[in-house]
């Protein structure tokens, strides 16, 4: 139907949205769902364990970890604002300072179970708490290390100056997805750590 | 964008067999149309292993005490029978033709995201073959193998490594773990594309009810596959590191599996019938030669039975011994989505009322499908009843239930989504002979089978038992039941051999053999890779009406 | 032509249902089937029956309408002839009409929702009165185990509770709970079904109306042999159920066969199976005592005789492939002995 060509136009990217935001809203409506699965196990079986350690025998807060995971969100807030404006060595050293704050929580996470397994004999096989707890956190945990080999890659990729001032809106896009990790990390701090408690 | 980006000298090419190239482009695609196409090859070769399951399962129940098949291998059928047609048949042959339609309707050139496209599909397609590799691994092919026998909804402690020991629950656990991330990518490909990548002119308002629906449906994939993809993981922590999210015995609860099961599972199968009311959407109005009757109110229902959807899970659950509050709240939440459903039966028929109806096959099985949804709709509401839900639950009311509306519903328009869109993927006209004998063929078989299940059901027969006594009133229900399968394998092969046939000699198509308006019809039949010589725009939800006629466009109205 | 033999084969189909259905509805047809949903001879049983009348009267009222239209539009408005014709007149909608199939539905929902909640609190919130029988009944892949508890009795497969007058009724309340998987307790003529979940305890009754032998399955699916676990209930007068319950407490009468018992209480039996007043106290599997005042064996599997018994003994998997009771591998003059044995037990 060649007829058509008599409404030739160019699509206008300027009235639709950009797929990169949109589709980092679906995967992070996805990925909310699966948390709220976990999160609604943890509360249904708060205080439910037959046996073995309580939430408030072995649990404290960890304050110093979450200090610096919220921290981070600030950093990749900064660094992306910096890419907008092309100062492409300052973003760097945000997104670094973004990279080192999300590992101290990593190693903070595995300091506390290590500490919650071998003193407090806390592990996901011994009662209901432990499985939903290591679930949650767990699962909360695996979310910052993808999130993290994302963020050094792109790292890698400034450090070899392949990164510039074009690649603004995906580095944005990323960044939602770390700002969502925080934002779980808030819910689990407050229904693990403070409600379960 | 070219798919090789290499240039080989001349003596490397001529070294390749056209076959093997063939091959590689399919294997390597990224293009929509060809990944929709992959779908819609795949879910049919499904189509036919949950066939013969289903076949199996219905020579052992022809008659009481039967002895066709062993209690295990019965088991293992019924559950296998349930997974393929709904996640190896019913998902991916939907998303297929959401991948090959929706750029094309929009007037875009791809989806917003062609690699993620591809590797949406081959998870699927993996995790289809780890399902199936379940019926040899182990034991082999004995005994119909390892394949799960915990039914299609795997219920807790059933699962747990106590009473189910050995691989088969966990080949069922991974290979929807892998196809669900499939799924979700697919999900969030079709969200971006629609919103993202409307051609000018086209706003949300003047897009086609395929696209709302199938945004809709997209929507709810994302919302419901995700509790499913938690819950398997929840029950490999229990298999496998000791946990105890289902375990009884440790004060875990059974009864929030089946909650978690159940929010997945009841979004579910409106994501398989929105593209169903997708594809009457766009065919009643063609063949009847009207405008949908009410565009507005059938994007509202839409969205309306998305959003109630997600709130009638637990009529799963009636008999679990829930309070009577909480029973009384999912009865309310059933019967209310009944209302936005019934309102598009209702525009269906206003838009065939006054037109100039041609019952060629693909309306043949749309006409099929409003008279079967109806009936699937009414024994719904009688279900949404709880008390009433208390003796039909469980037994064979419902199976006849589900399967009115999956067969009846879904698959008749699907039959009608192939026949009408086929010309156009292939470029040529099927044969309307073979399409009619395959739709009075199959009607036959569906009824015969699927009214008459419903009997046993109220005559107190229970779903997934591989016999039954005789004196309980079910034995002749049972063999008619067990005919009309072979009415419906017949009709079956007769549509695959007319879409084999009409591929390699049926006559030369064109680009609009039905004389439709959305934009589809106006490139070529099949489409080049790029969809579109120029990217359209349009004034109205018609635009090929618009072009037609230009008297009295839509737009004067809209 | 297509679409005239399309409406007349689907309105003989449909009459040929809903007369199905319409017989079906009758009341005392015990003789169609004897676990019809639609024969209550109780009164859960019945206050669904009457619900699903109200349920089956709008929903057929709803098809007939519908129905009707979709036929007459498939004929009035069928293009006649093959050429091509102006095309109708266009209508896009109509604000009344839209108007007026979302209230009547909506009518139609409060109406059927509130129906539905006044019978759910009628059964589910009924409250237990001081003559009521209680039985604890506990699910188990593949069997029933019933306990009265303040009778004093426990028994397997086949329950015995007193038919209940309306006048003065005696209705029984079970409590369900389960052994090991999801069990489901259905038995159509006397109330709807209700799942026995490991870990949930639920509740259920029954007040049934006539004497009789009424019939029912597992309807959650448990495993194997979830086809074979039956469920047989023996409503009898006040007094024979209190001779039954009085028959039940006795310990077994134990001097009628040696050499039998002596295996039994040998061989692995005694690991799952009870013999009140013997040494046998295993309780995986049902309580055997008064064995002999069953008419089924193996959760209705097979009538009891002492060929299927035996039989039985022998190996389970011949009748019952899958259930939980292994083939003990003994002789044959063991096997007579320990069927003797059984056939004391009564």
């Amino acid at each position: 139907m060649s007829a058509l060509s008599a409404v030739v136009v160019e699509p206008d990217i300027r009235w639709n949205p950009a797929r990169g935001p949109v589709a980092m809203y679906c995967l992070i409506g996805a990925e909310t769902a699966i948390f709220a699965i976990f999160v609604v196990a943890y509360i249904f079986y708060i205080g439910k364990s037959l046996t073995g350690p309580q939430p408030r025998d072995v649990l404290q807060l960890p304050v110093f970890a979450t200090i610096c995971l919220l921290a981070s969100s600030l950093t990749i807030h900064v660094a992306v604002k910096l890419l907008r404006a092309g100062r492409v060595f300052s973003f760097g050293l945000s997104w670094l300072l973004t990279v080192v704050l999300g590992a101290i929580f990593l190693v903070a996470t595995l300091r506390e179970w290590h500490h919650l397994i071998y003193d407090d004999r806390l592990t996901i096989q011994t009662n209901l708490f432990g499985t939903t707890y290591y679930s949650l956190v767990g699962l909360h945990a695996f979310h910052v290390t993808v999130g993290l080999l994302a963020l050094l890659t792109v790292l890698a990729l400034t450090l070899r100056g392949n990164v510039g001032i074009q690649h603004a809106a995906r580095a944005a896009v990323l960044s939602m997805y770390w700002h969502f990790v925080d934002v779980v990390w808030v819910v689990v701090f407050v229904v693990v750590y403070v409600i379960g408690r | 964008m070219p798919t090789e980006s290499v240039v080989k000298p001349a003596a490397e090419l001529g070294t390749r067999s056209p076959l093997v190239e063939r091959l590689h482009s399919w294997v390597t695609t990224v293009d929509h149309k060809r990944l929709g196409l992959l779908y819609i090859f795949y879910a049919l070769i499904f189509l036919l292993f949950g066939g013969i399951e289903a076949t199996i399962m219905r020579i052992q129940l022809i008659r009481p005490l039967n002895s066709f098949v062993s209690p295990q291998v019965f088991n293992r059928m019924f559950t296998m029978h349930g997974t393929t047609m709904i996640f190896f048949f019913a998902m991916p042959i939907m998303f297929g033709f959401a991948n090959y339609l929706v750029p094309l309707m929009i007037g875009a050139r791809d989806m917003a995201f062609p690699r993620l496209n591809a590797f949406s599909f081959w998870m699927t397609a993996f995790g289809g073959l780890l399902l199936y590799f379940s019926f040899v691994g182990g034991d082999g092919l004995y005994g119909a193998g390892s394949a799960p026998d915990v039914g299609w909804f795997a219920y807790a402690p059933l699962t747990s490594k106590t009473f189910s020991q050995g691989h088969s629950t966990d080949f069922w656990i991974l290979a929807l773990l892998v196809s669900g991330f499939g799924s979700v990518g697919t999900a969030i490909n079709i969200i971006a594309t629609i919103i993202c990548m409307r051609c000018k002119g086209m706003s949300l308002g003047k897009m086609p009810l395929l696209a709302w629906l199938t945004l809709t449906m997209a929507g709810l994939v994302i919302l419901a596959v995700s509790p499913l993809t938690a819950a398997q993981l929840m029950l490999l922590v229990d298999r496998y590191l000791g946990g105890h999210f289902f375990d009884t015995q440790a004060g875990g609860s059974a009864v929030m599996w089946m909650h978690f099961f159940w929010v997945f599972g009841h979004p579910e199968v409106y994501v398989l019938v929105l593209p169903a009311f997708a594809f009457a959407s766009e065919i009643i109005p063609v063949f009847s030669r009207k405008a949908i009757f009410g565009y507005p109110i059938m994007v509202a229902a839409t969205i309306c039975i998305g959003f109630i959807g997600m709130s009638v899970w637990a009529h799963h659950m009636f008999t679990v011994g829930m309070s009577s509050s909480a029973n009384s709240f999912f009865v309310l939440s059933t019967m209310a989505i009944a209302v936005p459903t019934g309102i598009k039966i209702f525009n269906w028929l206003a838009t065939m009322w006054g037109g100039q109806i041609e019952f060629r096959t693909p309306m043949l099985f749309c006409v099929a499908f409003l008279f079967q949804f109806l009936i699937a709709g009414l024994t719904g509401i009688m279900m949404g009843a709880a008390p009433f839900d208390w003796q039909l639950s469980a037994s064979y009311f419902v199976v006849a239930h589900f399967h009115y509306v999956i067969v009846g519903g879904i698959l008749f328009t699907l039959f009608a989504a192939v026949y009408y869109w086929f010309p156009k993927m292939s470029g040529k006209m099927y044969s309307e002979t073979l399409g009619k004998l395959h739709f009075w063929l199959f009607v036959i078989g569906f009824h015969l089978t699927f009214d008459f299940m419903h009997i046993p059901g109220i005559l107190g027969m229970p779903r997934r038992i591989y016999t039954y006594e005789p004196g309980r009133g079910w034995d002749i229900w049972n063999l008619i039941v067990t005919i009309g399968v072979f009415f419906q394998a017949a009709g079956l092969l007769v549509f695959i051999a007319n879409l084999f046939r009409s591929y390699f000699r049926g006559r030369v198509a064109g680009s609009d053999p039905w004389d439709a308006w959305t934009l589809e019809w106006s490139t070529t039949s099949p489409p080049p890779a790029y969809n579109f010589a120029v990217i359209p725009g349009v004034k109205s939800r018609r635009p090929l009406w618009d072009l037609k006629h230009p008297e009295d466009p839509d737009w004067h109205y809209e | 032509m297509n679409s005239l033999m399309r409406s007349f084969l689907a309105r003989a189909l449909v009459s040929i249902c809903w007369s199905a259905a319409a017989a079906l509805a009758e009341p005392s047809n015990p003789r169609l089937s004897p676990t019809n949903i639609f024969a209550p001879l109780s009164t859960p049983a019945q206050s669904i029956f009457d619900l699903s009348l109200l349920v089956l009267d709008i929903t057929c009222a709803i098809f007939i309408v519908v129905f009707a239209l979709l036929v007459y539009a498939a004929i009035k408005f069928r293009k006649r002839g093959t050429a091509h014709v102006h095309e109708p007149t266009q209508v896009y909608g109509s604000t009344q009409l839209e108007l007026a199939w979302t209230v009547i539905p909506v009518l139609v929902v409060v109406v059927l929702f509130l129906a539905s909640a006044r019978v759910i609190a009628s059964i589910q919130n009924a409250d237990r009165p001081a003559n009521a029988i209680q039985v604890t009944v506990i699910g188990h892949q593949f069997w029933w185990e019933y306990r009265y508890p303040s009778l004093g009795v426990v028994t397997a497969n086949e329950l015995h509770i007193p038919v209940s007058d309306p006048s003065k009724p005696i209705p029984t309340f079970l409590t369900l709970l389960s052994a090991d998987t999801d069990h489901s307790f259905w038995v159509p003529r006397l109330a709807g079904k209700t799942d026995l979940i490991p870990n949930h305890p639920n509740r259920m009754w029954m007040d049934p109306h006539e004497m009789g032998v009424y019939l029912g399955q597992c309807a959650q699916y448990c495993g194997t042999q979830h086809a074979l676990m039956l469920l047989r209930v023996y409503v009898e007068t006040p007094d024979a159920f209190n001779r039954w319950i009085e028959n039940q407490r006795q310990p077994a009468q134990v001097n009628g066969a040696p050499e039998g018992q002596k295996i039994f209480e040998r061989t692995a039996c005694v690991n799952c199976h009870t013999v009140r007043g013997t040494a046998a106290i295993g309780r995986f599997g049902p309580d055997l005592t008064h064995l002999m005042s069953r008419d089924t064996i193996a959760s209705g599997a097979a009538t009891n005789t002492p060929e299927n018994l035996r039989h039985w003994i022998q190996n389970p998997d011949a009748i019952k492939p899958g259930s939980k009771m292994p083939a003990m591998g003994l002789s044959d003059p063991e096997l007579n002995s320990v069927t003797a044995y059984m056939e004391t037990l009564r």
